[in-house]
């Protein structure tokens, strides 16, 4: 690997530092509602963030991608536009996002990590991989209602019989855009800027509320 | 409200996601240098406004980020065909008005392109033949 | 039968009403009761209630005429509070409940002792087209003391004064075929291409679904059109590929398939949207619909015949009298006319009869009527009366007889003896019209039909109309049309559909005698001498104001309409616009189609605010983003400015030492004094930033930027300038080469993504050969200025970057530890003073902001927010874009000659256009400083500048003021300005007059006001 690139480790020891997630400051000012709890009834839809994964934006062509991350990672990038890849155990996942754009997720303290295995098995290739991890936030949104709180919010077809698991798309989220997709067949995944994150969690709020939404206090990842 | 087929997401997308950026196929000079200021002007803020067939270009803006090209009846509003940025039309106007002549000759019915005449502007064939020459 | 004491009108038997339970209402201040199933207007109706409104122009009382969205008169504002106000609810369309309140919308000070009669008189008994302008312009001055009364009395309701306590929203829906109707051929037609597979979206307007068969006469396979409603809708409902919505009104019908419905969720319920589990539900939801494929069926409206005093309570169309007896139980009067150009329009004196009422006659305009609904008649013991039509209603608050006379239809003359009928209610029936307004909006035009009498919607591609909606009426017929559109809306798809007869259910045939076309019935008196014969109830548009228009040279349909007021409005002429159309023909001597139609207009019927705005209302009206120390700001009570959709601390007001709160000069002085003195922090994460990588970063760079990049070394940071190809400032900020092939580019706040789309712009069209990656990574980074003569003091405990200033020198950039995470550390300056740009990943911004701040204590550091920094770079001649910039400044204009290369090998953006003829011209705008001869006088921002105050008025303009301020450093007033040839103009003086009066002097200076030899940031 050149020195042509400054490849830079600015992700600190979360024991020693204070790391604040995207919706720390919503949390503080919108609350949390409990799911279930408004109610006593069942929350039709539900949201939880999962907070400080490594995010990467992997830039360059598919061929030469694609080699490096199956030798790295282990998995392929997607072949198709709008589709999304997970691991075996539905922590990593790449993301189609453009020709020439895919987003890696992986758990936050493997980020540099990869970026640096990934540079090294690329060598001199034109790519570029950039790390956007603080920038944006994974919010998840499961329950029966999970899809209608959804159409109120995006212009794109999220039937569940069109937007099939294994769909991933950047598009219009309100007045904002996000990355949305569906890992599995319970769960919607929706990655929102940070600088937005606030808007979203208020408007999910808003627009759950027919529903019943709560927010679901530890993230999936966090209480493996 | 378009539905636009991006052609790079390989699929129709609803128009809020796009930004339209005016006419496609305007080439800056090779050397601005050599142009004399009515050339120049004419590259910065000269555009076509046809009645009919226009080629322009649109930018996934909430999507994919890439440019591309839409050819569109400024009538119907109807998009004819969408292609990806270094590529030509299918659809010109020229392309129309010789598939009317055709028509007309063979006296079949096809007042839909003929109404109200097309202008020929923008990728016109004479402009795509002597783009393609230039890059051959 | 007998009838209820309390609903007079009402019938004992009949209709899908529950009678076991009343309704309490209120209508104009006036307590009645109804029943669940009824509408306002079959409770009106049931109670009798004959005058509903009054009329927009001539203040007459009106009366309901129609059972649905056609109804012009029965245009009410309903609402129990104030806060629930909600206008222009058709009565006809609002379901009945409990606790209900409406009142008439025209009228006042009521429909009753009302104020426009009185204007009414003023134009005599005809006022013609433009009467209001005729009448009252002259003298024109006067116009502004009636205006005030007659908008008063005029319009259709009006809107709440207190917030609406409901919420709405949107729902964006995908369909592979929409379908406009649930009568019998929309049923028909979603069936047929949900059992297809097809994933079918089916909406109807009316409470119930099912059109036409809701109160029909007809069997489907020798039952109750009923049962067969009820049999498809539970087969519909069992197709999960199938989106049933009642209530819910296709409004408009936009490009490429897009529809817009609005849904009434809960305005059957109450005044207000229930809670549900306890959590609040929208009361109304506008659907935007993309769909694949679009099926119309729509029905049709029945035009009423154009008679004299057709608008007298009692007037009604023969269908909704049909409609009120077989919906609702009830027959809105005793003794039955009924005028007709047609057999379906007996069904009304069938049913009247049926009811116990008396049907005085039957007057049928055919001189020969001859199907089987007549011979119903005949053999029922109706009187028929040929060749015949009502040429007058008499009555004044409601109809007592009807003048019958045997007519001409197409010598337009009254042929025969008048003979007049005593009645209570007059029904007429001139035909149907085909609801062609979804179609029109697509902007196909409206084709006449001679054999329907009609116009029906032309073809477009991927829009299908079917049933009445194209003109087939009879119902086995619709059906069947039904089916086939449904086939062919899938086949089209791509889905295996077939019409297959044996799912149609049977009809017994009806032989239907051909109708004549009546439009306006003849009067024995001229159309401008007779009684009003109304054409548009809605605008009170009369066959004698459509005759005036075309006497006065009004040819065109579309000028007649407009000079009218015919089809305007909410009504968008779903009754009028055929009779119109037909009048305007009669008198300009032409034929229907040779004189046209007008194009119908979105929306259908009105759509409430609410349900247009959805949630993007109040906090969510717009995002508002925030950078990682919002929280921080907000318990700091900063006061915020909005930079784009950020939000930034304006400033820090502090208590004084009087208890009160500083005012933002104070606030301000104070952090500009902490800045050039000791040391402020800014959070700037809001500027824009790129990270570029590739091995034609520089390149690159190099084409889009006005300045040079081949020798910025790592480590090392560069302004840069960046114009449009016109030449013109559009951006600017700071660039760091991390790496050789590795930058990193900053950008002004609000030009982030337009920024990064010219980036993206110009490498994709113009040089894709070029190997260059661009990433937004703005929000990964949190960025805090640290900034003042004490700025390297206090970093150095908490930083292990050497801070020295040979080590670390002004414009360049080192990674460290800052309070324990990893940091890059930028030496650049937009005050003036030493700085340093702390960038962390945001996930840390608190944790190191709240480090410098515990450091900071000892140093007294200072937030500082926007309105602050603005000071101190206007202080320094540092512009910013967009606000000393407006797009037509030029890197030279701003006197930045150092930022432009003219001599780099590749012709980048913008240096062609800077040597045209107008860029290089004198007398250019440029900016310089300006001194105000007053240091206490603070220029405004925007003043225009003059050279001579004395010059006569208009005075020639030499340029604006485009940054003023007041400094606390110079103790003076100062600004920034584009100047006509400012740069030769300096220390000439300039005068700015104000609009009261003051002229301020000021003297044209350099633009950097402190520290021009730029000595501070270097130490």
């Amino acid at each position: 690997m050149s020195n042509s690139v400054h490849v830079y480790d600015a992700r600190a020891d979360h024991a020693t530092v204070t790391a604040e997630s995207p919706l720390a400051y919503s949390y503080q000012r919108s609350g949390m509602p409990a799911p279930g709890e408004a109610s006593g009834e069942k929350s039709r839809a539900v949201i939880g963030e999962r907070a400080f994964l490594g995010h990467l934006i992997l830039r360059g062509g598919a061929i030469v991608l694609d080699e490096a991350l199956r030798e790295v990672l282990g998995i392929g990038l997607p072949g198709r536009p709008n589709s999304l890849t997970v691991d075996a155990d539905g922590q990593r996942s790449v993301q189609w996002l453009s020709p020439d754009e895919w987003l890696l997720i992986v758990p936050g303290d493997e980020t540099f990590g990869l970026e640096t295995r990934l540079r090294a098995h690329l060598g001199e290739a034109h790519v570029a991989i950039v790390d956007v991890s603080a920038g944006q936030t994974l919010i998840e949104l499961s329950g029966e209602a999970a899809h209608e709180v959804l159409m109120k919010s995006t212009v794109y077809d999220v039937d569940p019989h069109a937007f099939t698991v294994g769909t991933g798309v950047t598009t219009l989220f309100a007045k904002t855009n996000v990355i949305l997709r569906r890992p599995d067949e319970s769960r919607w995944e929706l990655i929102v800027r940070r600088s937005f994150a606030d808007y979203v969690y208020r408007w999910l709020l808003d627009a759950g509320e027919e529903y019943g939404i709560g927010v679901a206090r530890e993230s999936r990842h966090e209480s493996q | 409200m378009f539905h636009i087929y991006c052609p790079y997401c390989e699929e129709l997308r609803e128009e809020e996601e796009f930004h339209p950026k005016g006419q496609a196929h305007i080439a800056r000079p090779e050397e601005p240098d050599a142009c004399n200021d009515e050339e120049w002007g004419d590259y910065l803020f000269f555009r076509d406004n046809p009645r009919g067939i226009h080629h322009e270009m649109w930018l996934h803006a909430v999507g994919c980020r890439k440019f591309f090209n839409i050819t569109r009846n400024t009538v119907s509003y109807e998009i004819l065909e969408t292609y990806k940025m270094g590529e030509q039309p299918t659809i010109t106007a020229e392309h129309l008005a010789r598939e009317e002549k055709t028509a007309r000759e063979e006296k079949t019915d096809s007042a839909q392109v003929a109404e109200g005449g097309q202008q020929t502007v923008g990728a016109s064939d004479a402009a795509v033949a002597s783009i393609k020459g230039a890059q051959a | 039968m007998s009838q209820s004491a309390s609903q007079p009108n009402r019938l004992t038997q009949g209709g899908q009403v529950d009678r076991t339970q009343a309704l309490t209402f209120t209508f104009n201040g006036r307590s009645y009761t109804g029943h669940p199933g009824d509408t306002l207007a079959s409770a009106l109706l049931a109670n009798g209630v004959d005058l509903v409104n009054r009329s927009f122009k001539y203040s007459r009382p009106r009366g309901i005429v129609a059972a649905g969205a056609e109804e012009p008169n029965a245009v009410v504002q309903l609402g129990a509070t104030e806060a629930t106000q909600v206008p222009n609810v058709r009565a006809t369309q609002q379901a009945l409940y409990d606790g209900l309140v409406a009142r008439s919308t025209n009228g006042w000070p009521d429909a009753q002792r009302d104020m426009m009669r009185w204007i009414g008189k003023l134009g005599g008994p005809f006022m013609p087209p433009g009467f209001y302008y005729k009448t009252f312009m002259a003298p024109a001055s006067m116009w502004m003391t009636y205006e005030k009364y007659i908008r008063k009395t005029a319009g259709l309701g009006r809107s709440p004064t207190q917030p609406d306590p409901d919420i709405y929203d949107h729902m964006h829906r995908h369909c592979d075929l929409l379908v406009v109707g649930a009568g019998p051929a929309g049923l028909s037609a979603a069936l047929t291409a949900a059992r297809a597979g097809a994933r079918v979206l089916l909406c109807d307007e009316q409470e119930t679904m099912g059109g036409s068969l809701l109160d029909t006469r007809e069997t489907l396979d020798d039952q109750p059109a009923a049962q067969w409603l009820k049999t498809t809708l539970a087969a519909l409902a069992e197709h999960d590929n199938v989106t049933l919505l009642p209530r819910t009104t296709a409004h408009g019908y936009h490009d490429h398939h897009f529809v817009t419905l609005h849904e009434r969720r809960t305005e059957h319920l109450g005044d207000s949207a229930p809670s549900q589990a306890g959590h609040r539900q929208p009361r109304s939801r506008l659907h935007r619909v993309r769909a694949g494929q679009v099926i119309l069926a729509t029905g049709a409206h029945e035009r009423p015949l154009v008679y004299a005093n057709n608008d007298v309570p009692g007037n009604l169309l023969a269908g909704a009298v049909s409609t009120y007896i077989r919906r609702y139980g009830v027959a809105s009067g005793h003794k039955l006319v009924l005028s007709t150009s047609n057999d379906h329009a007996y069904r009304a004196a069938l049913d009247w009869k049926e009811a116990g009422r008396e049907v005085v006659a039957i007057v049928d305009a055919r001189t020969a009527p001859e199907g089987d609904l007549v011979a119903q008649a005949k053999a029922a013991g109706i009187r028929v009366i040929t060749g015949s039509a009502v040429l007058e209603a008499k009555g004044e608050q409601r109809v007592s007889a009807a003048r019958v006379a045997a007519i001409d239809v197409d010598a337009f003359k009254v042929t025969g003896k008048v003979e007049t009928l005593a009645c209570d209610t007059i029904a007429s029936s001139g035909g149907y019209s085909p609801v062609i307004h979804l179609a029109s909006h697509t902007g196909a035009r409206p084709v006449w039909n001679d054999a329907i009498i009609g116009f029906v919607p032309s073809t477009v591609a991927g829009v299908a109309a079917t049933g009445a909606a194209r003109g087939v009426y009879p119902l086995g017929e619709v059906l069947a049309d039904g089916v086939e559109a449904g086939a062919n809306a899938a086949t089209t798809l791509g889905f295996a559909a077939s019409v297959d007869d044996a799912t149609l259910p049977r009809v017994a045939a009806r032989h239907e005698g051909s109708a004549c076309a009546l439009f306006q019935v003849p009067h024995e008196k001229a159309t401008l001498r007779a009684p009003k014969q109304f054409v548009d109830l809605q605008n009170d548009v009369t066959a004698a104001a459509i005759d005036v228009a075309t006497r006065e040279g009004f040819e065109s349909i579309e000028h007649v309409k407009r000079y009218t007021a015919m089809g305007f409005g909410t009504d968008q002429g779903k009754l009028g616009n055929i009779n119109g159309m037909a009048v305007a023909a009669r008198c300009l001597g032409q034929s229907i189609p040779e004189t046209g139609t007008t194009v119908f207009r979105p929306n259908y019927t009105p759509v409430t605010f609410g349900a247009i705005v959805g949630r993007h209302c109040r906090e969510l009206f717009d995002p508002e983003r925030y950078t990682p120390m919002q929280a921080w700001h907000v318990a700091r009570g900063a006061e915020f400015e909005d930079v784009g959709q950020w939000k930034r601390p304006w400033y820090y007001p502090r208590k004084r030492a009087d208890g009160g709160l500083e005012s933002m000069e104070e606030a301000v002085a104070r952090e500009c004094r902490s800045v050039r003195e000791g040391v402020g922090i800014l959070d700037a994460s809001t500027l824009g930033k790129i990270d570029i990588q590739g091995p034609d970063a520089r390149e690159f760079l190099g084409r889009i930027y006005t300045n040079k990049w081949q020798k910025l070394a790592p480590g090392r940071v560069r302004y840069g300038l960046m114009c449009g190809d016109d030449g013109m400032v559009m951006d600017d900020g700071t660039t760091s080469c991390l790496a050789e092939n590795h930058f990193l580019m900053t950008t002004t706040t609000g030009n982030a993504a337009p920024v990064l789309e010219w980036l993206e712009l110009w490498h994709q069209t113009e040089w894709p050969e070029l190997e260059v990656y661009f990433n937004s990574v703005t929000d990964h980074w949190a960025t805090m200025t640290v900034t003042g003569p004490e700025a390297r003091k206090l970093l150095t405990d908490l930083t292990d970057i050497d801070l020295d200033r040979e080590a670390f020198k002004f414009m360049d950039w080192r990674e460290g530890q800052v309070a324990g995470v990893p940091a890059r550390v930028f030496r650049i300056s937009f005050t003036g003073e030493l700085a340093f740009e702390i960038n962390v990943q945001a996930h840390y911004a608190m944790h190191v902001w709240e480090a410098l701040f515990a450091r900071g204590e000892a140093f007294n550091l200072t937030p500082y927010g926007t309105e602050t920094m603005h000071v101190l770079r206007a202080e320094k001649g540092f512009i910013i874009v967009g606000q000393d910039t407006d797009g037509s400044v030029t890197p030279e204009d701003l006197g930045m000659h150092w930022a432009i290369g003219y001599d780099k090998p590749f012709p980048w953006v913008g240096k062609r256009a800077l040597t045209r003829s107008d860029t290089r011209r004198d007398g250019r705008k440029q900016l310089v400083g300006l001194k105000p001869k007053d240091p206490g006088v603070v220029l405004e921002e925007g003043a225009q500048i003059v050279f001579d105050p004395n010059h006569a008025i208009p005075m020639p303009m030499v340029g604006h003021v485009t940054s003023s301020y007041y400094s606390p450093t110079l103790e003076s007033g100062f600004a920034l300005a584009v100047v006509k040839g400012g740069h030769q103009r300096m220390g000439e003086s300039v005068y700015l007059p104000m609009a009261d009066g003051r002229v301020h002097e000021a003297e044209i200076v350099g633009t950097q006001f402190v520290d021009p030899k730029g000595e501070r940031q270097h130490v």
